[in-house]
């Protein structure tokens, strides 16, 4: 028979020692955090508005009040501001968590969302799309978008099947390599698409570059609905994450199904990833680094790791949204060279200074 | 030695590998008993690993491998896991996970559904505590896998075996590159987790004293082919292993004894 405090002291241990998902105390600290920088970034831009204003027309909003004349102005830049916080939170968030399965599932601590290819087709998609002019009628995206995901879509097929052909067991490795070339192959065709389309340069490069500037509610919605199934899909499947990031051969050692496991997480990653890329472009490095900064907290137990990832994914894409906005105001830079620039600074310090640590 | 009986639990017949046009393995045949030691020997690139690897990683071969009777490719990787526990001669660590995070691995097995129930966890806990025990790595357990030497690595995987809790153990080569200490420890180890009745192992071994010394029974593979398989006392012998070897084994291995007289 076990006492009490004997269990107590096991179920503390264990919190320690991070066999559980993350406690009580982190979920409140990163939530607050997130809610701060969402606040933070609604108030923050071309006009400043103060966080008291920002309640008062939600709380208007909500209770269907009619505003006050002066807060008309702040009502109309927040149905601006909102949308982008929300849509730029849940990129961030999604291109965070998928970065962290995928690193998990190839043993690699260099994959992340972009490693299959997937990305780049969907950028692909998007300029042909903004190239040719491409619509689809009686559609309720528009045209970039859907071609976009279709492109994520077929690029994802188009690497297993290849990989498949090459090697039937489908191993890591080989994916990984297919991933990468493919990727270097459809930069290729897209330098064309813009070569051939230099009057629609300025956008192209705009789009693949990543923006949030376009952000509204249904895609807010449309992010939401998306990180709700893919992540419930990936938060289902921690252990078999844990297994695949001890080894392949030890998750099949255990008992898990590889092939179907890692078929299910592969197209999951890329649904993620394609309907983000859709919506604000390719924004680079969240999925790279933030899966790394998360792991020097959480370790790297994915249940506690992907929650972790989630969070500090949706913080770091409002900041380095928050600076594409206002450093060099009126202009806005593409959100993609800020995270590239941090993400990539973030990234040496990181590993020059945990060097031999925990990766 | 575990108390050894008729009962087979592992059946291996007429399998045969070919991997790239190349034939590794042809027509080997053997069973693994109730509480006996398999060694499987033979010089380097004979095809020991490929056996090991179509056993359980899904390496396509010609013949049949039964456990308990039931064909091993119509079994579930679930199902596999609950009987089989493997252990590779090397532990690749890639992330910072601590040794009882990779202890509790083994249970994996024992999930049905999303949510374990408050039994299943407790059930858990108990074998992960059991397994550190057995394993002398009660001290280690939160400790990060990375900061681990050569012989507590593969401890820990052994541990995550013992926890999976199968009926049979297949171990390729588990101490080939430990010092001595961890050679011994492994094979008390195993020794000792063979005395309960069920239980059974199969392990690839260079050393060929050590598979005297532990062996019930041997396989002795040469180039793909099968050259002896039978009781360890009749097949790790001069006689057998000469040829194979291309050497004079016992004169080899009685003049390295010599060094220590």
């Amino acid at each position: 028979m076990k006492t009490l405090p004997d269990l107590a002291e096991k179920r503390e241990r264990r919190e320690i020692r991070g066999s559980s998902g993350l406690s009580a105390r982190e979920t409140v600290l990163f939530l607050l955090a997130l809610l701060l920088t969402m606040l933070l970034c609604i108030s923050t831009g071309s006009v400043h508005l103060p966080p008291e204003d920002i309640l008062r027309v939600l709380s208007g909003r909500i209770l269907r009040a009619d505003l006050p004349e002066q807060l008309m102005k702040a009502d109309a830049i927040l149905s601006v501001r909102i949308p982008r916080v929300l849509c730029t939170a849940l990129e961030g968030a999604s291109l965070s968590l998928a970065g962290a399965a995928m690193q998990g599932l190839l043993k690699n601590p260099l994959a992340d969302g972009s490693t299959l290819g997937v990305s780049s087709g969907a950028s692909l998609g998007a300029s042909l799309a903004i190239a040719l002019g491409v619509t689809f009628p009686g559609l309720p995206f528009a045209g970039t978008e859907l071609s976009a995901i279709l492109f994520a879509f077929l690029s994802l097929i188009l690497v297993l099947f290849l990989s498949y052909r090459l090697d039937s067991g489908l191993s890591t490795n080989t994916i990984i390599l297919i991933g990468v070339i493919y990727s270097m192959f459809v930069s290729s065709l897209m330098n064309i698409v813009v070569t051939f389309a230099s009057d629609k340069l300025h956008s192209i490069t705009f789009w693949a570059m990543g923006s949030l500037a376009s952000s509204t509610l249904p895609k807010a919605a449309l992010l939401s609905l998306t990180l709700l199934i893919c992540g419930g899909i990936l938060f289902a499947h921690t252990v078999e994450l844990n297994a695949f990031a001890v080894g392949e051969d030890n998750a099949r050692h255990i008992g898990v199904n590889v092939p179907r496991v890692r078929l299910l997480v592969l197209i999951t990653v890329s649904a993620l990833i394609g309907i983000c890329v859709s919506i604000g472009g390719s924004i680079g490095f969240v999925g790279l680094v933030t899966p790394h900064l998360v792991r020097l907290i959480t370790g790297p137990n994915h249940r506690r790791l992907l929650p972790g990832a989630l969070f500090f994914g949706a913080v770091f894409l409002l900041l380095s949204d928050l600076i594409a906005r206002t450093l060099l105001r009126p202009i806005e830079l593409p959100i993609g060279v800020v995270t590239n620039l941090a993400g990539a600074i973030v990234f040496l310090v990181i590993f020059s200074r945990t060097r031999g640590g925990r990766p | 030695m575990g108390v050894e009986t008729n009962r087979e639990l592992l059946t291996v017949s007429h399998l045969s590998v070919t991997l790239g046009g190349r034939e590794i393995l042809r027509d080997i045949s053997f069973s693994v008993c109730e509480g006996h030691w398999l060694m499987v020997v033979g010089p380097n690139g004979a095809g020991k690993t490929t056996l090991v690897n179509a056993l359980t990683q899904g390496i396509p071969y010609s013949g049949m491998a039964a456990f308990e009777g039931r064909d091993l490719k119509k079994m579930k990787p679930l199902e596999i896991a609950s009987k089989i526990a493997v252990l590779r001669q090397r532990q690749q660590a890639g992330y910072a996970f601590t040794v009882e995070e990779i202890v509790r691995l083994g249970r994996y097995r024992q999930r049905s559904g999303l949510f374990r129930s408050a039994a299943g966890k407790e059930g858990d806990d108990r074998a992960v505590e059991k397994a550190l025990q057995e394993t002398g790595l009660l001290p280690l357990r939160g400790q990060s896998i990375l900061k681990l030497s050569g012989g507590e690595l593969q401890r820990t995987f052994l541990a995550q075996t013992f926890c999976q809790d199968p009926a049979l153990l297949i171990l390729d080569e588990p101490t080939n590159h430990l010092d001595l200490l961890y050679q011994k420890q492994i094979f008390a180890l195993l020794a000792d987790w063979l005395k309960v009745p069920g239980r059974a192992v199969c392990s690839i071994v260079h050393d060929l004293s050590l598979a005297k010394a532990y062996g019930s029974k041997a396989l002795l593979i040469d180039q793909g082919r099968q050259a002896a398989f039978g009781p360890a006392g009749e097949v790790l012998t001069e006689k057998e292993l000469n040829p194979v070897y291309g050497m004079e084994v016992g004169q080899w291995m009685r003049h390295m004894l010599k060094m220590w007289i």
